[in-house]
């Protein structure tokens, strides 16, 4: 269970408790600035994170559900085994529509490797059928057999040799974005531990007299821990906020697919990294805190 | 109230204090004497646990400091009052702030008893010097203002390591006699001190034991001071 007032009373702080410890402006500073830069820095690997894994649903969603079958035949039978296939896709159970593709599509489909001016006609082109399957799709084994039986010259494609090594890299690219933001979590909190352990030992003579009039280690460790939490927090929140604005001005998603853009959130999306500053406060809480123990033992 | 048997301490393989047997009663009064380096901060600071014996056995407030765990060293410290020679002040707060430092820490619930601290500040001769910074006052002013730090919790023991000595006659007798007015009013006292004039203006006052460290052993000081 969350003790909420516990979070309200470390935010609200204790005035004459914080005024025990001198200000330390330069640990302040960096705390806040490595907070924030951390936070701008997580927003854009989730976004990437996120991005990369609605691409990799996408096409996968979109492979999936289709495939191609590529006839390649004497230029006199062509037709016949074209209708042979249509035949066969249309009495196979999982097929929702098969429709060969015209020269024109088949052109424009060419036209970035060739270009445009492709003479279609005086090449051995093999004529493609575009099938859409249905969610639950055809047997693709039996399929293949039925059409070598019926068109010789016929080979279904089902995109799964396109379709695994793209999803694959879009899984690995997903995995980097969330092994950055452990990453940047890690270094946060290496950074925190570094300056609050500065902290502690600019004000060693503070922590002394402190023991030695009945402090408890607890009390002291508070009066910094509260300092560097508030200072994370609010340090995140700049960070976060810039690097949601920053994502909103980013190139939307284009139409053509192309990958880098359409890199930020979308819909609930836009409220995961409100997270981020509460996290950037957890991680300075426990960075400070067993910082603080640490020094405080070496204390009589 | 402080039980030391059979108790040492040493540092870096060196003897500082041996063979003592000790215990301050409640109530008590104990100058403790001895050359510079003899070992007088060393005992004081077993007495606060700010160091602990290398062998035998030490209680304060009947506790064994071997078994105290780093919250029970606190709460004991909350029951004593030490006055340093360096005073050991916080450079960034008033003197009020200093004095009251002791309640802050301990975690009480009430607020600070402003016409309790301004009788304490008046009793020490500070009432003038609420909002100074420890950097304005003198070494006298430093002494009383540190005793008034001691004192706010009320405790059962003060520990005073050498006091008076960066301050002139008047001013030691001054806070000698701010000393014995808080043993009167039942605290006892430990008070350090190489000045021998000192211990004998208080000895016409209050029944005080004379304690000196002699070749790293406490002893009992005679008629002889």
């Amino acid at each position: 269970m969350v003790d909420v007032s516990g979070i309200v009373a470390l935010f609200q702080g204790d005035r004459q408790a914080d005024r025990v410890v001198p200000p330390s402006g330069f640990t302040a500073r960096l705390t806040s600035f490595t907070a924030g830069a951390m936070a701008f820095l997580t927003v854009f690997a989730l976004a990437l994170s996120l991005a990369t894994g609605r691409l990799a649903d996408r096409w996968n969603a979109e492979l999936a559900r289709t495939s191609t079958v590529r006839i390649s035949a004497p230029e006199g039978q062509m037709a016949a085994q074209s209708e042979a296939v249509l035949n066969v896709l249309r009495t196979t159970q999982g097929i929702k529509t098969a429709r060969v593709m015209g020269d024109k599509e088949q052109r424009k489909l060419l036209e970035p490797w060739f270009g445009p001016d492709l003479p279609l006609d005086s090449l051995p082109i093999p004529r493609l059928i575009e099938v859409i399957e249905t969610d639950d799709g055809p047997d693709n084994e039996s399929l293949r057999l039925r059409l070598s039986a019926e068109a010789p010259g016929a080979v279904l494609d089902d995109h799964t040799r396109w379709r695994r090594p793209l999803v694959q890299a879009a899984g690995r690219i997903r995995l980097m974005g969330l092994l950055s933001i452990l990453l940047i979590a890690g270094s946060t909190a290496a950074m925190i531990t570094l300056a609050a352990q500065s902290a502690l030992a600019a004000n060693g003579q503070v922590i002394t007299v402190l023991r030695l009039i009945g402090a408890r280690d607890v009390y002291i460790a508070r009066a910094f821990v509260r300092r560097f939490t508030v200072r994370a927090f609010m340090g995140a929140l700049v960070g976060t906020l810039l690097a949601m604005v920053a994502t909103y001005f980013l190139p939307a998603a284009a139409e053509e697919g192309a990958f880098l853009t359409g890199l930020g959130f979308r819909g609930a999306h836009w409220l995961l990294p409100l997270l981020i500053p509460p996290m950037a406060a957890i991680v300075a809480f426990w960075a400070t805190r067993l910082a603080a123990f640490r020094v405080l033992k070496r204390l009589m | 109230m402080i039980e030391l048997k059979n108790a040492a301490f040493s540092y870096g393989g060196r003897d500082i204090l041996m063979d003592m047997d000790l215990r301050l009663a409640p109530g008590s009064f104990h100058f403790l004497t001895g050359p510079s380096g003899s070992g007088k901060t060393t005992l004081m600071k077993l007495c606060y646990k700010a160091l602990q014996p290398t062998t035998g056995l030490m209680r304060i407030f009947e506790q064994d400091v071997r078994a105290m765990d780093r919250d029970d060293v606190a709460r004991v410290r909350r029951r004593i009052g030490v006055v340093h020679q360096d005073c050991q002040f916080l450079d960034h707060l008033n003197v009020a702030e200093n004095v009251t430092l002791p309640v802050q820490v301990s975690e009480r619930d009430e607020e600070i008893d402003e016409a309790h601290l301004m009788d304490l500040l008046g009793w020490v001769g500070l009432a003038d010097h609420y909002d100074a910074m420890p950097a304005e006052l003198s070494g006298g002013e430093r002494q009383r203002a540190a005793l008034a730090r001691a004192v706010i919790m009320s405790p059962d023991l003060i520990i005073a390591d050498e006091p008076t000595g960066n301050v002139d006659w008047e001013m030691a007798q001054r806070l000698l006699s701010l000393l014995i007015e808080l043993n009167k009013m039942g605290k006892t006292i430990l008070l350090a001190t190489h000045d021998l004039n000192l211990i004998r203006t208080a000895k016409q006052q209050v029944a005080a034991r004379v304690l000196r460290i002699q070749d790293h052993r406490v002893v009992l000081a005679g008629a002889d001071l």
